[in-house]
């Protein structure tokens, strides 16, 4: 059994590798749901992060302003789904939705002259002395610098949400804004900055895609994640820590998949690649009531739009 | 007075005639044709007869169309268009194709890889498990831990067969390597391509060879500092250092033969399945691949034109050692169409 140990260790790996982009999008959008902001975009957010990073690096060869391209279309792209779900109070799921279409067109076209080109991109980097951790090393510090980034950013989030006064404000927002507003506070504005802030984290999980992950650019090469990581909030409860475990256990299933394949197993891969969706509806049942959605820490007003003159 | 009308409506007349020498020809795509894949060698094909009948023809494609309801109305809308020819390229638009050719009797339906032919649909696919079978030998003589990785697509019969034909391509330079198979279902998702390919890497693997349309796994093998095998088209850009060249599709001088029937009243319905004979298949080697190893490719390559030689001649055991093709037979095309087995050096199942 001396090879379980290497088996279990590279899965874990891979759930790192394959979780990351979620992790990035996840995080991202409970930004902007804390503030009451429904945002059904992520798989549009993430295409238009993931042509948009690649164009910048193919163009300059410049990785940190891909990252910057990226976040900055993100941020466009948010914009124009707050302007439609907060200052028009357009239904936040229909602009949602929208953007989803808008961002996979806008990809699509803009990346047809990007098909079949390489571009600078990020490669795994050895942490020194962290690497050289037994397993541990092996599974979180042999990464790109996105995944370390993303580390950075989950407990800085936690914190942020949690722990600051901004953060209690941007929870007020989201779950009691005429209260906020009746203490002075700007529930536009903070929905506003929220929005913007959270879509351009949301394209960070694309650009990993095609900058990190890969090194290419492939039409709708999210192929879905958007949809897991709509998932992936309720699933983790709008919480960045519960986020991290969420966005690596689905990455890990299909990584154990492939690798229970590898060595010859018989299982029915069918059967795996139905489990993050199977665990996905496990936590939508189980959010589905307004009761267990509020005792979960849905925020409350998530998907009503805000209005000064109306009672809701 | 009389005079000018006369000439006017044989003018009109005149340039009707020459609108109507052009040949207008409907390309429909399952996916994008930035997959750079299945979809975009096809358009590779029609940019191909675009520069070789310049004006004589007008090409138009609609790609990401779904099969099924979608498909039907994307074909029924070039033929009620007055489209001459619609080229279909996916085995699910094989019944919309069906169907709406018995409404437009005029126009000319080819559709790729299906097996339903009708007065004015032909059908046209090519022979992959050739070249396939080559750039088995090109990894199995580019192993030296014997363990060879396959990214597979669909359990469909034609990825099965391409599998087979491979494995045997692998057996027939180098015995003791196995073909380990990994399914993904997709096409296009690179992300999860590339995973299986590390899955596979870290067992030990130093070709990698695949059957979707990105070039992921490519990568992954590059990254790896080991060896690929691609599939579709051209992909030494992704992976330089891996890439030891792989099956492509070449559809452009079919499409262009097409057409000139077309065009000369000469079409019938027919059924094509071409061979690397007729060019439609090939296999690309690339400078990573040593010279002795290319010579001995290129020796098969030419008795498997020539007809002199067939990459499923028996005798060939399945996984259970069971005998399924015998000494010196040849599968018929049923059998290779209705693959469902894998050859006795694959590692892995096939997903009932």
């Amino acid at each position: 059994m001396s090879d379980i140990v290497p088996f279990v260790v590279f899965t874990l790996q891979a759930a790192v590798r394959a979780g990351t982009p979620l992790l990035f999008a996840v995080l991202g959008d409970i930004l902007t749901e804390r503030s009451g902001v429904m945002n059904l975009g992520i798989e549009g957010l993430m295409l238009v992060g993931a042509i948009s990073g690649f164009v910048a690096s193919y163009s300059t060869g410049n990785l940190f302003l891909a990252i910057v391209v990226a976040m900055l279309a993100g941020a466009a792209l948010g914009l124009v789904h707050a302007f439609f779900t907060i200052s028009l109070r357009v239904n936040q799921i229909v602009s949602g939705l929208a953007i989803t279409m808008l961002g996979t067109g806008i990809s699509g076209l803009w990346g047809k002259g990007y098909v079949g080109v390489v571009a600078q991109r990020f490669t795994p980097m050895r942490i020194p002395l962290l690497s050289d951790i037994p397993y541990i090393g092996t599974i979180f510090f042999n990464h790109s610098l996105l995944v370390y980034i993303s580390y950075i950013c989950v407990p800085l989030l936690w914190l942020f949400v949690y722990k600051t006064k901004y953060g209690m404000t941007l929870r007020a927002v989201g779950e009691a804004p005429e209260a906020a507003d009746s203490r002075g506070i700007n529930v536009f504005a903070v929905r506003y900055f929220y929005t913007v802030l959270g879509c351009s984290i949301t394209a960070i999980g694309g650009a990993y895609l095609s900058l990190a992950y890969n090194s290419m650019w492939i039409e709708n090469m999210t192929a879905g994640r958007g949809w897991i990581a709509i998932a992936l909030v309720l699933f983790a409860t709008w919480d960045p820590v519960k986020a991290l475990f969420g966005a690596y256990l689905f990455g890990g299933v299909t990584a154990l998949g492939f690798r229970l394949q590898a060595i010859g197993a018989d299982i029915p891969t069918d059967f795996l690649r139905m489990l993050p969706y199977l665990l996905t509806v496990v936590v939508l049942i189980f959010t589905s009531t307004e009761k267990l959605r509020l005792r979960v820490g849905a925020p409350a007003t998530l998907g009503i739009p805000y209005s000064r003159e109306e009672k809701t | 007075m009389k005079r000018s009308l006369l000439l006017l409506v044989f003018l009109l007349f005149s340039f009707s005639l020459i609108a109507f020498a052009v040949l207008d020809v409907a390309f429909v795509y399952v996916g994008p044709i930035g997959d750079h894949g299945w979809s975009y060698a096809h358009d590779l094909g029609r940019l191909h007869i675009e520069d070789v009948f310049g004006d004589a023809i007008r090409t138009a494609y609609i790609e990401n169309v779904a099969e099924g309801a979608e498909a039907e109305s994307a074909i029924r809308g070039y033929a009620r268009r007055g489209f001459d020819l619609v080229f279909t390229t996916s085995f699910g638009f094989m019944d919309p194709t069906i169907r709406v050719a018995q409404d437009f009797p005029d126009t000319v339906f080819m559709h790729c890889s299906g097996y339903r032919t009708a007065e004015n649909v032909g059908t046209y696919f090519g022979r992959m498990y050739e070249p396939r079978f080559l750039s088995g030998m090109l990894a199995g003589a580019m192993t030296t831990s014997n363990i060879i990785g396959y990214v597979a697509a669909f359990p469909i019969p034609e990825v099965v067969r391409g599998i087979n034909a491979f494995a045997l391509g692998v057996n027939y330079v180098n015995p003791n390597a196995k073909v380990h198979v990994i399914w993904t279902n997709t096409w296009f998702d690179p992300s999860l391509e590339r995973e299986a390919a590390i899955s596979i890497l870290d067992l030990g693997a130093d070709v990698i060879a695949q059957h979707q349309d990105t070039p992921a796994p490519q990568q992954a093998a590059e990254e790896w500092g080991v060896y690929s095998v691609g599939y579709n088209s051209d992909m030494t850009a992704f992976a330089p250092e891996a890439y030891l060249g792989g099956p492509i599709w070449n559809w452009g001088p079919y499409y262009e033969e097409v057409i000139r029937d077309v065009m000369a009243g000469e079409w019938e319905t027919h059924e094509f399945w071409g061979g690397m004979d007729t060019g439609v298949v090939d296999l690309l080697v690339t400078d990573l691949v040593p010279l002795g190893v290319e010579k001995l490719v290129d020796v098969v390559k030419r008795t498997i034109v020539a007809g002199e030689f067939h990459p499923f001649v028996g005798p060939i055991y399945d996984q259970d050692g069971e005998l399924r093709i015998e000494k010196g037979e040849v599968p018929t095309d049923g059998e290779l169409l209705a693959m469902d087995w894998f050859v006795s050096n694959v590692v892995g199942r096939i997903p009932r």
